[in-house]
């Protein structure tokens, strides 16, 4: 995998978008990698008894699936030197089918001189806006 | 209870080294669905010129948590876990962290607001070897719902 190149890349340049597929397991096992263990990502009941719809999804792990668009295009993870993001809108992840979060990308600026990228995340579920300002700096070669 | 606004400014002490290992970094990379293999390869990580495999970009969260909860957990500071929702969260990569890091955090309460019944607890870790290499600087906002 070769790393991408300021001189290739274009302001308003769409990134290649993917869809991330969650399933309840999708989140047990993100319970226990991260350490989040709060039982509203896992626990329909439980989440249902504190006002949720459903279990939701951490929003760390929408956050840590979707920049996978922006590390992948970049060619290596570790440029990706800045990353943000609002949570707007919860993931509802139910029992039957689980949810699937779209995600769009563009570059939005881009500096020749110190070859950062600033690439602009659209997330979205069944049509909903669920990150908001969700933006990453990407350093190029 | 409301979140008390005396915390605002507050410096915690370091946290105790977080040792990052490779088995960790991989578990993390798959959860998330992170396919670089810097991740999970130490010939690729060290052929792009990293010690050894490198975390994905929101690792860091799982350092950032320890140092929040010692803000969380104390009484004092009159947080209700159970009415915690995650409202903002930004990572500022100094380089990637690295199997092999011992990484300590310090963090400071940035600000601490209450708007419409709300409250809002910005919180910043700053995350660093034991050598006392920059890694990353996590900022997080928690919104603290009000009772009904």
């Amino acid at each position: 995998m070769a790393i991408r190149k300021a001189k290739d890349v274009a302001v308003g340049e769409e990134l290649p978008g993917r869809t991330v597929h969650v399933e309840r397991a999708t989140l047990v096992q993100y319970a226990g990698a991260s350490l989040d263990r709060n039982p509203i990502h896992w626990d329909e009941r439980f989440a249902k008894s504190v006002g949720l719809p459903d279990v939701i999804a951490h929003g760390m792990f929408t956050m840590g699936s979707v920049v996978g668009v922006v590390s992948d295009w970049a060619g290596d993870a570790g440029r990706v030197v800045e990353y943000g993001v609002r949570f707007t809108k919860p993931v509802v992840v139910p029992y039957e089918g689980g949810a699937d979060i779209e995600v769009a990308a563009v570059v939005k600026k881009l500096d020749q001189e110190t070859r950062r990228a600033a690439v602009e995340l659209t997330v979205t579920c069944d049509g909903v806006k669920v990150l908001g300002r969700a933006l990453a700096v990407v350093a190029l070669d | 209870m409301a979140v008390n606004a005396d915390f605002q400014g507050r410096t915690y002490p370091p946290t105790p080294p977080y040792a990052v290992g490779r088995a960790k970094i991989r578990e993390f990379a798959e959860a998330v669905g992170a396919s670089d293999p810097v991740h999970v390869d130490p010939s690729v990580a060290t052929g792009r010129g990293y010690a050894d495999v490198i975390a994905p970009p929101t690792f860091a969260v799982l350092i950032a948590q320890q140092c929040d909860a010692q803000l969380i957990r104390d009484p004092e500071a009159g947080i209700d876990y159970s009415r915690v929702v995650h409202g903002e969260q930004r990572f500022a990569h100094h380089r990637p962290i690295t199997a092999g890091d011992e990484v300590v955090g310090v963090l400071t309460v940035d600000s601490v607001k209450e708007a419409g019944g709300h409250a809002m607890v910005t919180t910043r870790s700053e995350l660093a070897t034991t050598g006392g290499e920059p890694l990353c600087t996590a900022t997080s906002t928690i919104v603290i719902r009000g009772g009904e």
